[in-house]
C-alpha cells in the first residue's frame, strides 16, 4: 500500500509543500523574533527583591529585573559542573539585571532558582536611568541640596522628580550652548584658520588681511569666552543637588540630578503608567542621541544619517538607472549590445557588495577624493576633506550598487507599456523624445518608483561597503546642520545597519546592548519590509492597469 | 484694425517661431537620443571600470623588480684605508664608509662628495683587528675589535632637521659604552673576531681572542640616585672552545650565538645565562667539498642565510622538532650562481636579501616568497663591499679598482608570488610548510603570511554549507509554488519568500551570531533530531491524510498543502527538541557536544560553519527560489497539459517534463545562489569567529575572502603589499561572481528563446 502511495507521487508533492512551509516559517520566525525582542526592550519590568543563599555561602539580598530564564536538564547540568540532588530534574536559572555597574562591576548576574529563599516586589524599589554607568536599582533615602538634606523617605521621591525636571532644563541649556553656539564659533574660528592658510598659499597674506582676520577672530573669541563663562556657571549649578540612594547591600550612593535621565518605581506603576513610560522610551529611542558608547539612549543620528545617505543616493541613481533602462527598451536595437548590457547589469547586481566597498574606497575616496583635495582644498592639508571616507562617496558607491535594481524595474515597466501607445503618439507627429517624455515615461513612473523604493530598501540595509566608504560608529556632527554649506558631503555619518553590527559585536558591554540592537533591528526591518511591500503593491497595481489597457 | 495687424504679425511670428521650434524639437530629439545611448553605455563602462580599477591596483604586485645604475664615482678619501663597511641612511642622501684605519667618512650618495670625516679614538700602536655590525641592523651599531684585547662600540645615527623647510640630514655617532675602549681580554691578545648586540637594556659582546671565545655582557642597571645608570658586567669563556672560527653571529636579543668555523661547521651557543654559555648544537651546513663563503641573519634574526662555494644560499632556522626541542633546520635553498657566493646582505624591514657572487652578479631575493627578483650582472670584478639601503630601494657597490656604483632598486612587493599566495610556505619558526594567513603583527620584523588558501577554503566551506541548506529548500519550494500551489496563495507566498532576500544581512548576521549560535550550542542534538523527525512527521501526516474522511479532505482547496503543513512542521520540530534532551542523555551520556569531543576529538566553536550555513542559507534561499520558480512557472502549459492528457500523474509530469525543460533555469538559479553565498560579507563576519583556519569540521569557524576584506581593509596602508593583496582578493571575488553570473545569464537568455519558440 505504501508502495502504491509512493508510486502515486503524492508524498513527493507533500515534501515540496513542506519546503515552502519551512521557508514561510523561517521568514515569519525571524520577523516575529525581531519584533518580540525589539518591542519588549522598552517595557518597564517589575523589579524583584530576592533573598538568595548559595549552599555554604552567606545569605544576600539581590535587587534586579529578571530578564532571562534558562532550564538545563539535570544530566547536562551535572556535566557542566553543577551539583544536582537526586530528585532534581532540571536546573532553573534566572538572569537578573542588577545594574549598579559603578559599584559592583557588572550589570547582570545569573542565579539558580533553587537557592532563592524569598522573592517579593516591594513598592519603594526605584530604578534610576543614568547618563553614565547604566541603571541604578535601590531605595531612595534623601534629597540633598548643597550638602544639606532637604527631604527624606517617601517625600524624597516627589521632590526628586521636581529636581530632576529642573536639572533637565539645565542640561538642555548646556547642550544648546555646547552644541549649537560654541559649535558655531568653533566652526567659524576653524574657517578663519583655513582662510589664513589659503591666503598664505596664494601669497596674499598681507597686513590688511592679517588685520581683518585678527579682528574677526577677536570678535569670536570674546563671545567664546562669554559663552564659556556662562557654561561654567551652568555646570556649577548642576552640581548643587543630588539624590541619595541605598543599594540592596546597604551602600549609600550620591547621584547628582543632572546625571539622571529617568526615575521610576515599576512595582507601583499601573498598566497605563507603564504604557506611557513605554512610549516615552520609544520616543527617546527614536529622537535622542546615543549614550554610553551607543548602548543606551537613542539612535537618532543613525536614523538621520541613513536617511540623508539614502536620499543622496536616490538623487544619483534615479537618472542613471532610468536612462539606461530607456536605452535598453526604447533606443537600442535588440541584439549583441543590449545582450552585453543586460549581462553587465546582471553582473553589477551579482557582484558582492564588499567589492563595491573596495572599489569605492580605492577609486572614489583615494583617487577622486585625493585629487579633489589637491585641486580645491590645498589649505586643509595634511587633513583630508574628500580624500577620506564620507557621505558623498558612500552615496555614490551605493548608487552604483543599486543601479541594477532601478534599471531592471524601470525596464519591466517600459516593456509593459503597449506599443500602440507609442505608435499613436508618433503617428500624431511627436518626435521620439516627445513620445518618451510626454507619454511613455509618465506611464512608467510607477515602475521607476518601484525600482527606486527597492533601491532604497537595499541601500538602507547594506553595511559591508559602507564600512569602507564613510560610516563610523559615532559621528561628532550630523551631515546636515546650521553651518554653511549646511549639507556636509565630506562628513562621516552613522547608519542603522552599521549601528547594529557595531553595538552587537564591537561593544564592550554586549549583554547590556543586546536589547537595544533588537530594537534597532526591528526599526530597520520595519522600514525595509514596508518599503518592499509598497514596491510590491505599486507593481501589482501597475500590472493591473496595463492589463486593462491591453484588453 | 489694429487687432487685424496684430493678428497678421502674430501669424508671421508664429510661422517663424514654428520653423525654429521644429528645429528645436528635432535638436532636442537628437540630443536626447545621444544622451540615452551614452547612459546605456555607461552601465558597461561601470562594470569594466570596476574590473580595470581593481586590476590597476593589483597590477604592481606582478611588476618585476628592476635595478638601475644611477651614478658612478671614485671612492671618497681612498687614503683612509680599506673599507670595512658601507652603509646608507633611510632617505638615500648620505652614505658612510667605515675604514680599516678607524675613520668614518660620510659622503653624499648622489655625488660622492665628502660631508664629514670622523675618527674613533684608537690608542697609538694599536690596530683594528676585527669589525662587526651589531644587531639589529637598523640601530646602526658597529663594533671594532682592537689588537690590544679591547673593543670600541659605537652607534651611527642620522638626525633629520627642517631648517627653512628643507630637509637636512646630519650624521652623528655616539658611544653606548663610552668613548674608552672596553677591555675584553685582560691578557691583551688581539680580538680576532667580534659580534655585538646593543639596545636600551644593555650590550652583549662576543669576541674571540687567543683561541678563546669570550662573552661580555654589560647590562644596564637602573639606579635611583645616580643620573647615569651603571653597567653590570658579566663575563665568561666558552668551554670547550671552538677552533678556526670564521664568523660570529649574535641575534638581537643576545641569547643565541651562532659560530661558523672550519668553513663548514655551525655551532649554536645558548647565551641565556651570560655567565655560563652552553653549546647546544653543532652541525655541518654544507656538503662534501663545499665551503661556507658568506653568512648573514635574515631580518628578525630568526634565520641564517648561508652562502656556499657551490653558489647556493640556504635558509636555516630554528624549528620545534618532535621532542619539543628547538633545532636548526634548512627550510629553503636558492641557487644563486655557479660560482661561490661572496656576500649576503639582509634587508632591514623585510625578509629579503641581496647577494654578490664570484661571477660578478648581484642578486636580489625574497625568502618567504622564494623568489629571485633581480639577477644583475655588474661586469666589473672583483667587488669589495656592498651596502643595501634601509628601505631596500638602493644599493652601493665598491670595487677593488677604487670605484663606487650607486644603484637604484625598484622592488615594491617582493613578498608576493604565486607560491606565497597559493602554495604551502615554510615560515620561520614553523614546524612544517603550511597555508597561513596572518597579515599583521605588533613587531617590526614580523614575516607577513599571505596564503590565500585558508580564505578561499573558508569561503567555499561557508558557501558549501549554505548551499547544502538552501538548495533543497529553495528548489523544492520553487517546484511546489510554481506548479502545485493554488494561484491565489501563490500571489502571497512568492512575495513573502522574496521578502527574505530583502532582509538586511546585518540583521541575519546579528541574529545568527547572538541568538542562533548560543541556541544551537545548547540544542545541538535537537537540531539533528529535527532533521530526521520533521520529514518523518510530514510524511506521516501526508500518509494519514488520504485516510481522512472525504468530506474533511474536500474542505481543503487543492494546492494548499503548504498551509496545512505549517502546524505539522512546528509540532514535529517542537517534538524533536523536546525528546532530544532525554535522548541525548541516554545515548551519549551527557551532551552531544562533549560526545563529539571525547569520542571523535571534534572540538566545538560557538560560531561555526553550521550557524553560517543556516544564516547564509536563509539569505540565499530567496535568490534561488525566485529564479527557479520563474523558470518552472514559465514552462509552456502545452507541455504539462499534454503530459497530463497522456495519463502521467502530476508528479510524473513535474519530474519528467517540467523539471527537464526548466533545468537550465534551475541550474542558473543555483549558480546565482552560489555567487551570492560566496560574496556575502556581513553574515559570515558576524556568525563566524573569523579565524582563518583550515578545518573541514562543521563545528569550526572560518574566515571568508569577503569578511577578510571587511576586517582588514580599513587598517591597511594604501599602496602596501597587504592593501594590494586585499584588492586581489576583491578581484578574485569579482571574477568568481562575474563568471557565475554571466554563465547564469547566458543560460537564462537561451532558455527564454527556447520557451518563446515552444
Amino acid at each position: 500500500m505504501i508502495r502504491l502511495w509512493f508510486k502515486s507521487g503524492s508524498p513527493w508533492i507533500w515534501l515540496t509543500a513542506a519546503a515552502v512551509s519551512a521557508c514561510l516559517i523561517m521568514v515569519l520566525g525571524v520577523l516575529s523574533l525581531v519584533t518580540i525582542r525589539g518591542l519588549g526592550h522598552f517595557w518597564p519590568a517589575n523589579v524583584a527583591r530576592i533573598d538568595y543563599q548559595e549552599p555554604g555561602g552567606q545569605q544576600q539580598t539581590i535587587i534586579g529585573e529578571i530578564v532571562d530564564t534558562s532550564s538545563t536538564p539535570a544530566i547536562m547540568a551535572r556535566s557542566a559542573g553543577y551539583k544536582m540532588a537526586d530528585g532534581e530534574t532540571d536546573l532553573l536559572q534566572y538572569q537578573l539585571k542588577t545594574g549598579n555597574r559603578d559599584l559592583t562591576g557588572a550589570d547582570f548576574r545569573w542565579i539558580q532558582a533553587r537557592h532563592i529563599k524569598q522573592q517579593d516586589y516591594p513598592e519603594n524599589l526605584t530604578v534610576i536611568e543614568r547618563r553614565e554607568w547604566g541603571n541604578f536599582y535601590g531605595e531612595p533615602i534623601a534629597v540633598k541640596e548643597e550638602g544639606k538634606t532637604i527631604a527624606t523617605g517617601a517625600a524624597a521621591l516627589a521632590i526628586a522628580l521636581d529636581k530632576m525636571a529642573e536639572a533637565k532644563l539645565l542640561i538642555d541649556e548646556i547642550k544648546q550652548l555646547e552644541k549649537n553656539e560654541i559649535g558655531k564659533i568653533n566652526y567659524a574660528i576653524d574657517h578663519l584658520r583655513l582662510q589664513q592658510k589659503k591666503l598664505e598659499l596664494e601669497n596674499r597674506w598681507d597686513a590688511a588681511a592679517q588685520q581683518q582676520l585678527a579682528a574677526e577672530k577677536a570678535v569670536y573669541e570674546t563671545s567664546y569666552k562669554a559663552l564659556q563663562d556662562k557654561l561654567a556657571g551652568l555646570y556649577a549649578q548642576t552640581k548643587r543637588s543630588s539624590l541619595v540612594m541605598k543599594t540592596e547591600s546597604g551602600v549609600e550612593a550620591d547621584i547628582p540630578f543632572f546625571k539622571i535621565v529617568r526615575i521610576y518605581q515599576p512595582n507601583t506603576m499601573s498598566v497605563l503608567a507603564k504604557l506611557s513610560h513605554y512610549f516615552s522610551k520609544v520616543g527617546e529611542f527614536l529622537a535622542d542621541d546615543p549614550r554610553e558608547a551607543n548602548t543606551e539612549g537613542g539612535i537618532f543620528p543613525a536614523i538621520f544619517g541613513t536617511i540623508v545617505m539614502v536620499l543622496m543616493m536616490s538623487v544619483i541613481v534615479t537618472p542613471f538607472g532610468v536612462i539606461a533602462a530607456v536605452y535598453l527598451r526604447e533606443y537600442a536595437k535588440q541584439g549583441f549590445t543590449t545582450r552585453l548590457i543586460r549581462i553587465a547589469v546582471n553582473n553589477l547586481a551579482g557582484v558582492p557588495s564588499v567589492v563595491y566597498g573596495v572599489f569605492g574606497l580605492g577609486f572614489f575616496v583615494y583617487i577622486l577624493g585625493g585629487n579633489i583635495d589637491r585641486l580645491f582644498f590645498p589649505e586643509y592639508a595634511p587633513a583630508p576633506v574628500f580624500g577620506t571616507p564620507g557621505l558623498l562617496w558612500a552615496s555614490i558607491t551605493l548608487a552604483l550598487l543599486t543601479l541594477p535594481v532601478v534599471i531592471v524595474s524601470t525596464e519591466e515597466g517600459l516593456a509593459r507599456i503597449p506599443s500602440a501607445i507609442r505608435e499613436g503618439s508618433l503617428a500624431l507627429g511627436a518626435t521620439k523624445f516627445e513620445t518618451l517624455w510626454q507619454t511613455v515615461l509618465p506611464m512608467a513612473s510607477p515602475a521607476m518608483m518601484t525600482g527606486l523604493i527597492l533601491a532604497v530598501a537595499r541601500a538602507a540595509g547594506e553595511v559591508a561597503p559602507l564600512m569602507l566608504v564613510g560610516v563610523v560608529k559615532l559621528a561628532p556632527a550630523l551631515p546636515l546642520d546650521g553651518n554653511a554649506p549646511f549639507l556636509h558631503l565630506d562628513r562621516k555619518f552613522m547608519h542603522l545597519g552599521f549601528h547594529i553590527y557595531d553595538v552587537g559585536f564591537q561593544s564592550p558591554n554586549v549583554e547590556a546592548a543586546r536589547p537595544l540592537v533588537y530594537a534597532t533591528s526591528l526599526l530597520l526591518v520595519l522600514v525595509i519590509v514596508a518599503l518592499n511591500l509598497a514596491a510590491i503593491v505599486i507593481r501589482n497595481n501597475l500590472r493591473e492597469k496595463y492589463r486593462a489597457l491591453e484588453g | 484694425m489694429s487687432e487685424k495687424i496684430a493678428n497678421t504679425s502674430d501669424t508671421q511670428a508664429n510661422a517663424a517661431a514654428s520653423a525654429t521650434y521644429q528645429q528645436w524639437r528635432l535638436l532636442k530629439d537628437a540630443l536626447a537620443g545621444y544622451g540615452v545611448v551614452a547612459g546605456g553605455m555607461a552601465v558597461i563602462v561601470a562594470v569594466v571600470m570596476i574590473f580595470f580599477y581593481l586590476l590597476y591596483v593589483v597590477y604592481p604586485l606582478f611588476v618585476p623588480a628592476t635595478a638601475q645604475e644611477l651614478k658612478r664615482y671614485l671612492v671618497p678619501q681612498p687614503q683612509a684605508g680599506k673599507t670595512l663597511l658601507l652603509a646608507t641612511e633611510e632617505q638615500n642622501e648620505v652614505a658612510a664608509r667605515f675604514t680599516q684605519s678607524g675613520q668614518i667618512i660620510f659622503f653624499q650618495l648622489a655625488t660622492g662628495d665628502v660631508l664629514k670625516t670622523l675618527k674613533i679614538a684608537i690608542p697609538d700602536g694599536v690596530q683594528i683587528t676585527s669589525f662587526a655590525q651589531g644587531s639589529p641592523l637598523n640601530d646602526g651599531i658597529v663594533a671594532y675589535g682592537l689588537s690590544n684585547g679591547t673593543a670600541i662600540v659605537l652607534r651611527n645615527q642620522y638626525k633629520t632637521t627642517y631648517p627653512d623647510n628643507v630637509r637636512v640630514i646630519t650624521p652623528a655617532i655616539s658611544y653606548p659604552l663610552g668613548e674608552q675602549a672596553v677591555v675584553l681580554d685582560d691578557s691583551g691578545a688581539a680580538i680576532n673576531k667580534i659580534a655585538v648586540k646593543s639596545n636600551s637594556d644593555g650590550t652583549v659582546i662576543v669576541a674571540q681572542s687567543a683561541d678563546k671565545l669570550r662573552v661580555v655582557s654589560l647590562a644596564k642597571e637602573e639606579s635611583l640616585f645616580a643620573d647615569e645608570s651603571a653597567l653590570a658586567r658579566t663575563e665568561s669563556v666558552l668551554t670547550p672552545s671552538i677552533a678556526n672560527i670564521t664568523q660570529l653571529l649574535l641575534e638581537k636579543e643576545g641569547n643565541t650565538l651562532y659560530v661558523l668555523s672550519d668553513d663548514k661547521l655551525l655551532s649554536i651557543v645558548d647565551l641565556s645565562d651570560k655567565a655560563s654559555p652552553v653549546l647546544v648544537q653543532a652541525l655541518e651546513l654544507v656538503g662534501q667539498g663545499q665551503k661556507i663563503t658568506a653568512a648573514s641573519f635574515l631580518n628578525g634574526d630568526l634565520s641564517l642565510m648561508i652562502g656556499d662555494s657551490s653558489g647556493h644560499v640556504a635558509q636555516w632556522t630554528k624549528v620545534r622538532a618532535a621532542n619539543n626541542k628547538q633545532a636548526i633546520q634548512k627550510i629553503r635553498d636558492f641557487k644563486v650562481a655557479d660560482k661561490p657566493v661572496l656576500q649576503i646582505v639582509a634587508e632591514q624591514r623585510r625578509k629579503g636579501f641581496i647577494t654578490v657572487d664570484a661571477a660578478g652578479d648581484v642578486g636580489v631575493y625574497n625568502s618567504t616568497a622564494e623568489r629571485e627578483l633581480i639577477k644583475q650582472p655588474i661586469g666589473i670584478t672583483p667587488m669589495d663591499s656592498i651596502a643595501l639601503s634601509p628601505r631596500a630601494d638602493a644599493f652601493l657597490l665598491q670595487f677593488n679598482d677604487g670605484s663606487l656604483q650607486y644603484w637604484q632598486l625598484q622592488n615594491e612587493h617582493p613578498e608576493v608570488s604565486f607560491r606565497s599566495l597559493w602554495q604551502q610556505v615554510w615560515y620561520e619558526s614553523y614546524p612544517k610548510p603550511d597555508y597561513i594567513w596572518q597579515s599583521s603583527a605588533s613587531n617590526n620584523d614580523f614575516e607577513p603570511k599571505y596564503s590565500l588558501i585558508p580564505l578561499v577554503f573558508g569561503t567555499l566551506k561557508a558557501a558549501f554549507y549554505a548551499m547544502l541548506i538552501a538548495t533543497p529548500l529553495a528548489l523544492l519550494g520553487a517546484m511546489y509554488t510554481a506548479y502545485f500551489m493554488a494561484p491565489p496563495m501563490r500571489q502571497y507566498v512568492k512575495p513573502a519568500i522574496e521578502l527574505m532576500g530583502a532582509l538586511p544581512t546585518v540583521i541575519l548576521g546579528f541574529l545568527a551570531g547572538l541568538w542562533l549560535a548560543p541556541f544551537i550550542e545548547e540544542h545541538l542534538s535537537g537540531l539533528f533530531a529535527m532533521l530526521i523527525i520533521v520529514p518523518l512527521g510530514v510524511m506521516g501526516f501526508a500518509f494519514a491524510w488520504q485516510y481522512l474522511p472525504k468530506s474533511l479532505q474536500q474542505k481543503m482547496p487543492e494546492g494548499c498543502e503548504a498551509l496545512l503543513l505549517v502546524p505539522v512542521i512546528l509540532v514535529s520540530a517542537w517534538l524533536a527538541f523536546a525528546i532530544s534532551v532525554p535522548m541525548e542523555a541516554w545515548l551519549f551520556n551527557g551532551t552531544l557536544r562533549d560526545w563529539f569531543k571525547n569520542e571523535w576529538g571534534i572540538g566545538y566553536d560557538q560560531r561555526n560553519a553550521l550557524v553560517v550555513g543556516f544564516a547564509m542559507g536563509f539569505a540565499v534561499i530567496p535568490s534561488i527560489f525566485s529564479i527557479a520558480e520563474d523558470a518552472i512557472f514559465s514552462v509552456p502549459k502545452s507541455l504539462t497539459v499534454g503530459s497530463l492528457a497522456l495519463g502521467a500523474t502530476p508528479w510524473q509530469t513535474m519530474s519528467k517534463v517540467v523539471l527537464l525543460t526548466a533545468s537550465p533555469g534551475i541550474f542558473s538559479a543555483v549558480m546565482i545562489g552560489l555567487g551570492r553565498a560566496v560574496g556575502e560579507t556581513m553574515i559570515v563576519l558576524m556568525a563566524t569567529g573569523n579565524t582563518p583556519v583550515m578545518d573541514v569540521s562543521i563545528f569550526q569557524g572560518l574566515r571568508t575572502l569577503a569578511a577578510n576584506i571587511a576586517v582588514e581593509m580599513p587598517e591597511s596602508e594604501v599602496g602596501s603589499s597587504h592593501y594590494r593583496i586585499l584588492f586581489l582578493t576583491a578581484l578574485v571575488l569579482f571574477m568568481f561572481t562575474f563568471i557565475f553570473n554571466t554563465l547564469a545569464e547566458v543560460i537564462r537568455q537561451r532558455l527564454r528563446e527556447k520557451y518563446s519558440s515552444l
